[in-house]
């Protein structure tokens, strides 16, 4: 079985981020970037189905500009056995970026889609689901764990309140949450074999998919500066402030 | 000429400052305070690959540059000096046995020492040998097939831990051409290992005074032949300068970035540090002075990498100007703690006792003057440029 990953390239977990000065967007100029967390940890579970003998190849592809190949090799590092860039200078919003893996996923028929739950940078939380309506597979959301038994996959997904275990049939859409797997390093000697690996690129016209935006940015601020706290004399105060300041009881 | 990381260096360095992140930060605090020697962690270092950066690859090295290794290598040493330093010493004596051992030898030490398995020492210093290394009295005497190992070697970074012992021995006349090298076992008979030191920093490493007493060294165990000792010993230093003066750099890389991380939290007379000139100032000449230093040491590294006929003057440059850098950066750093700084809530106090010794050992920075001075003084010699 072939698993498919799909990975970003965004701004390093351990990067405090900051606004540019005209509101437009995220200061991205000399910032450190990574592969999404969540995208680490599907590229894990990829590896490891890989090793465990239910995969028989890894591919992991990203949609971006010449600057992502950075993360694809990373996750050829990683034990992924070849990559997939779709390039493009665009930021291509949930939509286009579930199209244009539809039409990945319609010329290499994986087993299994594997993708973070949410990229750390836009949290938009759609990308799988969309996938996984416009391919028609069955998906298995916020994965903590993945099991693969005969044709099925048994996933259990994180949902409010505890844990949820679902069976999909086979081909499927699983998105990863964070306690899924603890991602490993590429070792040295694995970086330096990944410059080997194939690493193709496609644009979004070759795929035939129009990834034109359907959304406008009005402006990007920082979040509201946290007020000081205060400090109340009695408990018949605080209850009256969360009723009538905080508005929580 | 280009002056920015290539693709690979990068990814080596984004990889080296996760592992040093997760598996070296959250523990060099307790491992400086317990002294933990952490050979698990040495070992999964091992397994990254980073027990042979510049051994080759036909033992299990990775046959990178020695600018690779000091990219790396700083990376590390922003988690942790002492460990890092300690890895450092372990690959100048892996790759000592790799380039100088016969196949025997190498064959029977390197596999497991560049994959991190086993653990090298490397012993020059003796009690009544230390800048003048080359007066050692440490002897290796023939004996039909065996060499007899007789002598004291003080100051042993990883001794009573560690599997092999490179060690510098008189076979011959006195000064530096009677000397010769070995590849040995550190468990041999006849190999005391004394107290374990208490040291100002480089805790998580022991550091042993090792006593040779009668013992029995294979004679293929030599490295290159009788009387390359000497000059093995140095060109081993060259390297183990650059990467003492890289430790040195990558710790003042922490300091700093946890002084301006400090500068912005702490307040006084209503404001962040941050806006007090004096500090600003303080800041932008560590951040300088830092940065040449880094420079220099990539320079050394090249010139290591080409064979420069320069390159032990280049190296001795780097290691004295890098030290001594990183040693004020740290401590400036400390400063802007102010109180904080000094007591060991805080790892500013660590990364100065820590870079301390980077200015004594690998040669002492007054050696190093004395290599750079010997160089420009020289008569009729090319100009240093």
């Amino acid at each position: 079985m072939k698993v498919l990953v799909a990975i970003k390239r965004v701004v390093d977990a351990n990067v405090k981020v900051r606004v540019k000065a005209d509101n437009s967007a995220v200061e991205l100029a000399n910032i450190k970037m990574a592969i999404n967390p969540f995208c680490e940890i599907a590229i894990e579970e990829a590896i490891r189905l890989k090793e465990k003998g239910h995969a028989s190849e890894v591919l992991v592809v990203s949609i971006g500009p010449d600057t992502c190949q950075e993360q694809l090799r990373t996750a050829l590092a990683l034990g992924a056995d070849r990559a997939l860039q779709i390039k493009t200078d665009e930021s291509p919003e949930p939509l286009a970026v579930a199209k244009l893996l539809k039409a990945v996923v319609d010329q290499e028929q994986p087993g299994m889609v594997i993708l973070g739950k949410q990229s750390i940078d836009g949290d938009n939380n759609q990308t799988g689901q969309m996938l996984a309506a416009l391919t028609g597979m069955p998906q298995g959301t916020f994965a903590s764990e993945v099991a693969i038994e005969g044709d099925a996959l048994q996933v259990t997904r994180e949902i409010d309140g505890g844990l949820q275990k679902v069976s999909l049939k086979l081909p499927a859409v699983v998105t990863t949450d964070l306690r899924l797997n603890e991602p490993r390093y590429a070792s040295l000697p694995n970086i330096m074999k990944a410059k080997r690996k194939p690493l193709e690129t496609q644009t979004p016209e070759d795929l035939g998919i129009d990834i034109s935006p359907r959304l406008t940015v009005l402006e990007v601020t920082n979040p509201p500066e946290r007020a000081a706290g205060i400090k109340v004399g009695s408990v018949s105060e605080l209850v009256e402030k969360l009723k009538n300041d905080a508005g929580v009881l | 000429m280009d002056f920015e990381l290539n693709e690979d260096q990068i990814a080596f360095a984004d990889m080296a400052r996760a592992f040093a992140q997760n598996e070296f930060e959250p523990h060099a605090a307790e491992w400086d305070q317990e002294q933990t020697f952490p050979v698990d962690v040495l070992r999964a270092a091992g397994e990254m690959g980073f027990c042979g950066l510049y051994s080759p690859e036909d033992v299990g090295g990775l046959g990178l540059s020695r600018l690779d290794a000091s990219i790396i290598f700083e990376q590390l040493a922003m988690g942790c000096t002492s460990t890092t330093a300690f890895i450092t010493i372990h690959n100048m004596a892996t790759w000592m046995i790799a380039d100088f051992g016969n196949e025997d030898t190498r064959q029977q030490w390197c596999p497991e020492l560049t994959a991190g398995q086993k653990l090298a020492s490397y012993c020059l210093t003796e009690p009544n040998a230390g800048s003048d290394a080359a007066s050692l009295k440490t002897t290796a005497r023939r004996e039909g097939d065996n060499y007899i190992l007789n002598g004291s070697k003080i100051f042993i970074s990883g001794a009573g831990s560690t599997d092999v012992l490179v060690v510098m021995a008189r076979t011959g006349v006195d000064g530096p051409k009677g000397i010769s090298a070995f590849a040995v076992d550190a468990k041999a008979e006849g190999i005391v290992y004394g107290r374990k030191e208490e040291k100002m920093g480089w805790n998580s490493q022991p550091t042993r005074m090792i006593t040779f007493e009668d013992v029995v060294v294979p004679a293929s165990a030599l490295l290159g032949n009788e009387g390359d000792g000497f000059k093995i010993a140095m060109k081993g230093l060259d390297g183990g300068r650059i990467n003492i003066a890289t430790c040195s750099i990558g710790t003042a890389q922490a300091a700093l970035n946890r002084a301006r991380e400090y500068m912005h939290e702490r307040k006084q007379f209503g404001k962040e540090l941050a806006n007090f000139q004096a500090l600003q100032f303080k800041l932008a000449d560590m951040v300088t002075e830092l940065v040449a230093a880094r420079q220099m040491v990539r320079l050394a590294a090249s010139k290591l990498d080409a064979g420069h006929a320069d390159k032990a003057a280049y190296c001795a440059m780097a290691k004295r100007f890098a030290t001594d850098v990183g040693f004020n950066v740290a401590d400036e750093a400390l400063q802007i703690f102010g109180g904080n700084g000094y007591i060991k809530e805080y790892p500013m106090e660590r990364y100065v006792r820590d870079n301390r010794v980077h200015r004594i050992l690998e040669g002492t920075n007054e050696i190093m003057r004395v290599i750079v001075a010997r160089r420009v003084l020289m008569e009729d010699a090319a100009d240093l440029i």
